[in-house]
């Protein structure tokens, strides 16, 4: 379980733009997503998020379906 | 990374420096064969790591006979735990006139610099006993080397003709040898003219620069070196050995090769450069450190929690002293994250094992609202590397 970040992700959202999953797995350089046994979605990874560099491309790609929360604050 | 004479050799065979006749045994019996294949008299060298064998490690003997006993005696040394690494037979040339050599980075000027001597021996020890005998000449590590620098020594050695010629050959070839693989020194201790004018290189010796090691990976792979192998004075130690395998295991940051002392006060310390002078601060206030580990160049959190873990479970050490540099460019809050995490991990409170974590670099606001919200003692540049040491060493008791 993660003790310093929590990742949000709405698939919901995720799921209206075509390419959106593809690209959050791959933008993520501690590789905190991967591909949802559904299409256009992904899952947390959770033993990575505590590796989350907070450099915010998640959130530049889909600023409405993935929230990075710094628990420390 | 202390190389193995017969390695160096090696190098300086591929770059075409002039060497005496010189053939690496396994075993006393090839050593006779060598020894009969070379005839004569022969120098045999333990191949060995440890400091102060270099007289133990040699004999002068006078025929095959003589080089199988010398080497079944030269086997048996014991080079800081580990067994010799052969013996390198070597064919003793006749040669009257001697020289040394010495690459090296000067610390004052901050470049290469290269000391000459008309005389055998290690330059740092005639440096005391003849410093008259020894000339110099600084270089640049960025720009190739030029001959004229080795001209200019080898001049002010006074040599003239082909002697000048010769040598400025080899002093050159070493100069861009010692830049190609990162050496961090390189002594040729007696460089011998021949009968015949020509020069040869006897003795030799040379370290590696520790951090360079991954990018020359393909020089030690030619030289046969493990990947584990960190050529220590004494056989590293389990501990030291895990904290290699972590570095190794992920590639995010660094851990410097970890040492194991038998102190016990746990430091997480560097970034920035400064991991030598904080275990020095530690020692200077009366602090015992139980281990050397500088981590930095942005490790994952990962790797900064496995460091904790095997700092804090080493026998004897209750506390860590968590400390970086005045200025560093490694993620602090990653190392919070990640020194915190491998606390808890082991059941403990961070506020109660982390003697003090001295937090400059790179997102060190985050880094302290991590630490503050596990209690733990903080403090920035502004407390100096000598004020956190004194207060690690305070509280730890």
């Amino acid at each position: 379980m993660a003790m310093f970040i929590r990742v949000d992700v709405d698939n919901s959202i995720i799921e209206k733009a075509p390419g959106l999953a593809d690209k959050l797995v791959e933008v993520c350089p501690v590789k905190i997503f991967k591909p949802a046994p559904q299409a256009n979605a992904v899952e947390v990874v959770e033993e990575n998020v505590d590796e989350c560099t907070l450099c915010d491309l998640c959130m530049q790609a889909s600023p409405q379906g993935v929230h990075v929360i710094k628990l420390y604050e | 990374m202390r190389f193995y004479e017969f390695e160096t050799k090696q190098l300086l065979k591929k770059h075409r420096i002039p060497l005496v006749q010189s053939e690496l045994a396994k075993t006393a019996d090839e050593a006779e064969k060598l020894a009969s294949h070379i005839g004569g008299p022969v120098i045999l060298k333990a191949q060995a790591i440890a400091p102060g064998l270099a007289a133990a490690s040699m004999r002068e003997v006078s025929d095959s006979a003589g080089a199988k006993a010398a080497a079944t005696e030269l086997l048996g040394l014991d080079d800081g735990g580990r067994k010799p690494n052969g013996i390198l037979v070597e064919a003793r040339p006749t040669g009257e006139t001697v020289y040394s050599l010495s690459f090296t980075y000067d610390g004052t000027t901050k470049r290469p610099v290269v000391a000459a001597a008309d005389m055998a021996g290690k330059i740092d020890d005639l440096g005391d006993t003849h410093p008259e005998r020894i000339v110099r000449r600084h270089f640049s590590a960025l720009y190739p080397f030029s001959d004229y620098i080795a001209k200019e020594l080898a001049k002010s050695l006074a040599l003239e003709g082909n002697d000048l010629k010769r040598m400025t050959r080899i002093v050159s070839g070493l100069a861009r040898l010692f830049l190609e693989y990162d050496l961090a020194d390189l002594d040729v201790r007696s460089l011998v003219k021949l009968g015949d004018g020509n020069f040869v290189v006897l003795d030799v010796e040379a370290d590696l620069e520790i951090e360079a090691r991954h990018r020359q990976r393909p020089m030690l792979d030619e030289l046969g070196f493990a990947k584990e192998d960190l050529r220590q004075v004494r056989e590293p130690t389990e501990f030291e050995l895990e904290g290699a395998r972590i570095d190794d295991e992920d590639p995010r940051g660094i851990i410097s090769p970890i040492a194991e002392f038998d102190g016990n006060i746990g430091l997480v310390i560097g970034a920035g450069g400064g991991s030598l002078t904080l275990t020095d601060a530690v020692r200077k206030h009366g602090g015992r450190p139980a281990n050397y580990a500088a981590i930095g160049g942005n490790p994952s959190v990962d790797k900064a929690r496995r460091l904790t873990k095997l700092v804090l479970t080493k026998p004897g050490v209750d506390k860590i002293a968590v400390m970086s540099n005045v200025v560093s460019n490694t993620r602090a809050d990653l190392v919070a994250r990640g020194v915190i995490k491998g606390i808890t991990e082991l059941g403990f409170e961070p506020a109660d094992k982390i003697l003090i974590f001295r937090v400059p670099g790179a997102w060190e606001a985050d880094a302290a609202k991590i630490l503050k919200k596990y209690g733990v003692e903080y403090c920035d540049r502004t407390v100096s590397i000598s004020e956190a040491a004194r207060r690690a060493v305070e509280k730890v008791g």
